[in-house]
């Protein structure tokens, strides 16, 4: 079918698309990198010049910034660990002969739906809140004193919620894999004996695999960006705390004003980027072949 | 699974399951039931599920204070118009990747989809002074822009996935039956094609409409959307829990009413055509 004028449209049908991501992506990246090496700061602006390394050697001896990294990891693999595992018992539940699917399924996705402003906003003030939140009132109930999430454990509150937004998606995904599984395989199974947890183990989780492939792609997208969460409910505190690398360069960029600093932030954190996406790109591109 | 299934076994199941459907949607319940009781009752401890005091207050409220048409507004222009405008640029591309593919069109999508991996944060300092330079800083087209480009990627992908599986024969088939281009394009392939394009778009106005960085950090007033309006919420002082409640339930109502209609394509499409 593809003659030699249909392939050069072909590629002219493509060339918009890579062109503007390609512009979308270089012209920052180079302006990044360029400031990266400028001393730059919006409220000192008659000091200008080359820093050389300067910024980059101040995150790099900065303990903020070791933090700041190991945040970012802890919250990508947290998440992807609490909905991988959830997300597949919820699967399993909802595919289960239960009545009622098409509801079941509504109900669970719901989550995935709520802008993470309003669903941070929510769990800090109606749930986690120190007088207020529902949790306080319980733990009141019970005569304990309430729990200071947000201050005393912001790591794991901040984890928890994207969790909590997180998790419908990658139910839902799993649930889709489920369905497609074939019951005769199963039965067949079964009927060989094997108990419900040897089942799982050889004939649901090699199919399953796929999906989780998609699942761990996909959210290590988003979740290698959260910022909305971080920015509605700890602003990255207590102290840095909670302050993952994107907030770091927010903070750099947008409080302290010091663009050159905040860009050389920029660039590790693309350079962090990179190798996340290199290995996650190696070990699952061959799984999405289609 | 079609085995036989005890009713009991079945009813266990089925209050399991709906326990824990219930759990995952309780903060969202909890919030709307919120939003609909006066800020006393909102508040009482032990907290209260019903209350005999329903009221509308908190909406009218919200309503009068803040200007909330136009953070509605601008959320719907930035999601639809940026969703709109991506279609316009992924379908072609899509659509020769899908049928005319090359050596390179896999490596060109894992790329494509790579370019999302960039924390957005990285390049905050050169998109804000770009935007301000050119004028899109808080301007509505400029986070059109913006958002079409952070999510074109998705776009393309989900696109791409939808078209593969348009089968080539029925083209033949189409042609050999004597169809010009012209019926094929609007007979054959249009109708195939639609409910990927349909769902690709709910996708991806729901993915802008949800956006929070490029719209908190590239707007301030003017073309600031619904999720700008629920970050600048004043903090937790005095009795505004009600009124919290009823700005996010009318920050996120219309997106989990356009989301429940179409959450079984929306999950098939998010799979890229990996899980079927």
């Amino acid at each position: 079918m593809a003659t030699q004028s249909s392939r050069i449209a072909a590629r002219l049908m493509v060339a918009p698309s890579v062109i503007l991501l390609f512009v979308w992506m270089i012209v920052p990246l180079a302006l990044t990198l360029w400031y990266s090496f400028r001393i730059y700061r919006l409220l000192s602006p008659e000091r200008s010049g080359w820093a050389g390394f300067q910024h980059y050697a101040w995150f790099l001896n900065s303990p903020d910034f070791w933090l700041a990294i190991s945040n970012t990891l802890l919250l990508v693999g947290g998440v992807l660990a609490i909905t991988v595992i959830l997300g597949i018992l919820v699967a399993l539940l909802i595919d289960q002969p239960v009545w009622g699917q098409g509801p079941l399924r509504i109900l669970v996705i719901s989550p995935f739906f709520v802008m993470p402003p309003v669903a941070a906003s929510i769990w800090e003030n109606l749930f986690m809140h120190p007088q207020n939140g529902m949790f306080a009132s319980f733990a009141q109930g019970l005569g304990f004193q309430p729990i200071l999430f947000l201050e005393s454990y912001p790591m794991s509150s901040v984890i928890f919620i994207v969790s909590w937004e997180w998790l419908p998606f990658a139910a839902l995904i799993f649930l889709t894999a489920l369905q497609s599984l074939s019951s005769e395989q199963m039965e067949a199974a079964e009927m060989d004996g094997a108990g419900a947890m040897s089942r799982f183990r050889y004939i649901v989780m090699p199919h399953m695999t796929r999906s989780i492939t998609v699942v761990i792609l996909i959210q290590t997208i988003f979740l290698l960006g959260i910022f909305g969460e971080i920015y509605t409910t700890t602003q990255g505190g207590p102290g840095s705390a909670s302050t993952t690398l994107p907030y770091m360069i927010f903070k750099q960029a947008v409080i302290a004003k010091d663009i050159g600093r905040a860009a050389a932030g920029g660039i590790i954190a693309v350079i962090l980027a990179n190798i996340v996406a290199f290995f996650l790109m190696r070990s699952m591109g061959k799984n999405l072949d289609a | 699974m079609a085995r036989t299934v005890t009713p009991r076994r079945k009813l266990y199941f089925t209050l399991a399951a709906w326990t824990v459907a219930l759990l995952i949607f309780f903060p969202v319940f909890w919030t709307i039931l919120t939003s609909f009781k006066t800020e006393v009752s909102a508040v009482a401890s032990p907290p209260q599920l019903f209350t005999a005091d329903w009221t509308l207050e908190n909406y009218a409220e919200v309503w009068s204070r803040s200007d909330y048409p136009r953070f509605f507004w601008n959320s719907v222009v930035i999601s639809v118009g940026s969703t709109l405008l991506g279609l316009l640029i992924a379908i072609p591309a899509a659509w020769s990747m899908a049928f005319v593919p090359g050596n390179r069109t896999k490596d060109l999508l894992m790329w494509m989809l790579s370019t999302k991996m960039m924390p957005a944060a990285a390049v905050l300092i050169p998109m804000y002074l770009i935007f301000q330079k050119t004028g899109l800083f808080d301007t509505r087209i400029g986070l059109v822009l913006a958002l079409m480009l952070m999510n074109l990627p998705v776009i393309v992908w989900m696109l791409y996935t939808y078209f593969k599986e348009i089968p080539g024969e029925i083209l033949e088939a189409a042609r050999m039956d004597g169809a010009s281009l012209r019926n094929e394009i609007i007979y054959v392939l249009t109708p195939m094609a639609i409910p990927g394009i349909a769902s690709t778009m709910l996708l991806n106005i729901i993915l802008a409409w949800n956006e929070a960085f490029w719209t908190i950090t590239l707007t301030t007033v003017d073309a600031a959307p619904l999720s700008a309006f629920i970050a600048s919420f004043s903090a937790p002082q005095g009795l505004f829990y009600a009124k919290l409640s009823a700005a996010s339930t009318m920050a996120i109502a219309p997106i989990l009413i356009l989301g429940w209609f179409s959450q079984k394509q929306l999950v098939r499409g998010l799979t890229f055509g990996a899980v079927k």
